[in-house]
């Protein structure tokens, strides 16, 4: 769509282009782009910045922030490394989500192509999957806790024949892979695993609304032609239908990897016992509460998260910079 | 949960009473989104002061010292109405700050920066961190006049340099609890000594009764465990002090502790960590499970209102002190987590905010909360007594009689070194017992990152 309006406007309409607003509407192009800037700068870049200050400085909140000490990369010399048990469990769960998130929106992609072939009843089975997502993932968490993961008394449990399985605390690990830099080994742990399919209850549904938003505008004619032409089902998704949605897979995959990335309510809801810490916890118990007297360590946690996002949205830019301009 | 490890519940926050307590859980979801607090929140303008005409002052009180501030954290509808009948009882002119419980507890480090002149807090580490900090005020001068509180209260009340910044209110002792009717019924008796308990672990384990119920979830009840064991094993002071951070915990000492630990381990319930304090006390309950230590808020988790069968349990639910391991230090400490207060560094009204601290401490004002509410313990020991419950009674000799008092692992120590460090690796231990010499070999290390007070 916005090659259209590239290849409309002549090459010297940069100076055309800018007499043809008049005031009033450079007035109103001001404020439409200048306050959210300025909000997005004030809001978002400077609390940014000034985490990555505190991140090397110690700081106990209580006493003023002058009395707040330069410590260099001490705190993430000591994330890194003292800390590291808490660390790299943590990412490596984040990554373990990245992986996982992906996964379940293969199927809500799935489940919204074969919502969107009007299967009779679509609309129980829409409305059945996409409830959980109208709940707040920590309701979700608490959900889960107390009704399916109780030990004694959890509804899968209750179905499970075997020994009761203890789905919150249970921090045995399912894989360990060892990392020549750590001396012990990271791996997927149980209750962790159990954490996935609560958050794949929500995921799924969230993704396949997005996902049926767009097959709805699907151009019907493409795929008409698809069919004359002789594909197969498969064929048609594959070749026709995924490529021709382009902007709402981008969308999805965003989505996805900015769910995985700041996952925090879920965990906390369930206690965030070993075994399942991820970055955003860390954050925010290094930084919040009455223990919040740590604010050098959580900013430097803080730091950590920011650049694994900053890395994404980067390689995302580029990507679609590259695009647009082939 | 906005964002927090969750701790071990204040004795505001559980009584003894049979109000069921199961909104804990609720409550803290709702903070979630909870809005943030400018210095002081909802401003109660409880208190036109002298109810009784200010001349009338109890005891502590002197004369005419004009108004105080108060920040209360007692925000629930009931704690709030006796916290305002205490008040009045001291015949002070007295304008009440109240606000949320959980958000007082979680915006305290900003607030005790331009607090109120007496300000609602709790005992031990936690005291003890803010006064090392040089932000509350000393009131030694104050325990003077406070000749009802026992010893115990007072080293709680202590600062590292020996003065005192908190004045006591009520507490909730930690202990072993069972079912008095099965130790009747089966003919077992009350353990004094660590042998007595193995014994009697045996004996039930014969009688297909799981000796002990055990929980975890949220990484603090099983702290309660720690302790017990240490103070019996090694004693309050260098329990204190490796609480302080001046002991290492790879010393043989600490270690010696988690042999202890791990003889008792076979008796616990399976899955400790996943386990909740309710679904263990329910356990209890049940009689599935001989014996449970947690703090007196076990009751809570029975509800008279909801389940018909829910009161005879209250009543039948008896506790004993933790069994001696080494005779030279007995059972001569107990773990309470106490309420109190203390005075801002420069309080705007000094003389009245002593006033006020020394008629809070006195037996009138903690008589008056608890006519209204009477699900506490009072701290003094001149208190009326005639209102409590059995169990009540029986805390209150236990902790009236105790030489030493700690506070629960995450008050005595760093909160956050509590958590994250201590508390995961109790989590570690219990899910793995053999990995104690590394777990503990973490701690130390993670340790050095903290600056003790």
């Amino acid at each position: 769509m916005s090659t259209d309006i590239a290849e409309a406007a002549p090459p010297a309409g940069r100076r055309r282009r800018f007499s043809q607003l008049s005031r009033n509407d450079k007035l109103v192009l001001l404020v439409m782009v200048g306050v959210p800037a300025f909000l997005h700068i004030v809001l978002v870049w400077i609390p940014a910045i000034l985490t990555g200050v505190l991140s090397f400085m110690e700081w106990d909140n209580v006493t003023p922030i002058s009395s707040a000490e330069f410590v260099g990369f001490r705190n993430y010399w000591q994330i890194f490394t003292i800390f590291d048990n808490q660390l790299f469990p943590a990412l490596f769960n984040n990554m373990v989500l990245i992986v996982w998130l992906f996964l379940c929106s293969a199927v809500g992609i799935g489940l919204a192509y074969l919502l969107d072939k009007n299967l009779r009843g679509t609309r129980f089975y829409q409305s059945t999957y996409y409830f959980p997502v109208v709940l707040s993932v920590a309701v979700v968490g608490f959900i889960w806790k107390s009704v399916m993961f109780g030990r004694e008394t959890g509804l899968l449990n209750m179905i499970w024949p075997g020994e009761p399985i203890d789905f919150v605390g249970d921090q045995t690990k399912i894989f360990e892979i060892q990392f020549p830099f750590l001396d012990f080994p990271l791996g997927l742990s149980r209750n962790f695993a159990a954490l996935l399919l609560a958050m794949a209850w929500r995921h799924i549904g969230y993704i396949m609304v997005l996902y049926l938003a767009g097959l709805k505008s699907f151009d019907p004619s493409l795929r008409e032609a698809a069919s004359i032409d002789g594909c197969t089902e498969w064929q048609t998704f594959r070749r026709v239908v995924f490529p021709g949605l382009k902007p709402i897979n981008v969308v999805v995959a965003v989505i996805t990897v900015i769910e995985a990335l700041r996952a925090y309510d879920i965990v906390a809801a369930l206690s965030e016992p070993r075994g399942t810490e991820v970055m955003g916890t860390l954050v925010t118990n290094s930084l919040t509460g009455e223990g919040g007297g740590r604010v050098g360590i959580g900013s430097a946690y803080g730091m950590v998260l920011f650049l694994l996002c900053i890395g994404f949205i980067i390689w995302y830019v580029v990507n679609n910079f590259r695009e647009h301009e082939s | 949960m906005s964002g927090n490890y969750e701790s071990s519940p204040s004795p505001s926050e559980v009584g003894f009473s049979l109000v069921s307590r199961r909104t804990l859980l609720a409550g803290a979801a709702a903070v979630g989104g909870a809005v943030v607090l400018a210095a002081c929140g909802d401003d109660s303008e409880g208190s036109e002061g002298t109810s009784g005409g200010t001349e009338t002052t109890a005891a502590g009180g002197g004369g005419d010292t004009g108004e105080v501030s108060f920040g209360s954290n007692y925000s629930d509808e009931k704690p709030k109405a006796a916290m305002q009948a205490a008040l009045d009882a001291t015949g002070l002119s007295v304008k009440v700050n109240t606000v949320d419980h959980n958000t007082y507890q979680e915006q305290f480090n900003t607030y005790i920066q331009q607090p109120d002149d007496v300000v609602c807090w709790f005992a031990g580490y936690r005291m003890r961190a803010f006064a090392g900090k040089g932000v509350v005020g000393d009131i030694s001068d104050v325990w003077e006049g406070l000749g009802d509180m026992s010893d115990g209260f007072k080293n709680a009340s202590t600062g590292l340099d020996g003065k005192q910044y908190f004045v006591p209110f009520y507490f909730y002792p930690w202990a072993i609890h069972y079912r008095r009717s099965l130790f009747e019924e089966k003919g077992y008796e009350v353990p004094t000594t660590w042998d007595d308990l193995l014994a009697l672990c045996e004996k039930m384990k014969a009688d297909g009764i799981t000796p002990f119920s055990a929980a975890n979830d949220g990484g603090w009840p099983q702290m309660g465990m720690f302790d017990m064991i240490n103070l019996r094993t090694n004693g309050y002071d260098f329990h204190v002090s490796l609480m302080g951070g001046k002991e290492s915990w790879t010393d043989d000492k600490v270690k010696k502790v988690f042999e202890n630990w791990s003889t008792i381990l076979d008796y616990y319930q399976p899955d400790v960590n996943g386990r909740t304090w309710q679904d263990a006390a329910t356990a209890l309950g049940n009689k599935e499970t001989g014996m449970y230590l947690l703090g007196t808020f076990v009751t809570s988790n029975f509800d008279p209102a909801t389940d018909p069968a829910a009161q005879e349990i209250i009543d039948d639910i008896d506790f004993f002190a933790f069994p001696e391991i080494d005779p030279a230090h007995g059972q001569d400490a107990v773990e309470a987590p106490i309420d109190g207060f203390m005075m801002a560094k420069s309080p705007k009204n000094d003389a009245g905010a002593r006033a006020l601290l020394g008629a809070l401490g006195a037996a009138a004002s903690i008589d008056a909360y608890l006519a209204v509410d009477p699900s506490s313990v009072a701290a003094n020991s001149a208190a009326k007594t005639d209102g409590y419950s059995a169990l009540q009674k029986k805390s209150a000799e236990l902790v009236g009689s105790a030489k030493y008092i700690a506070q629960f692992l995450d008050r005595d120590t760093d909160p956050d070194f509590a958590a994250k460090v201590v508390g995961k690796a109790l989590q570690d231990f219990l899910s793995d017992p053999t990995t104690i010499d590394t777990v503990l070999a973490t701690v130390e290390e993670q340790k050095q990152t903290y600056t003790f007070e």
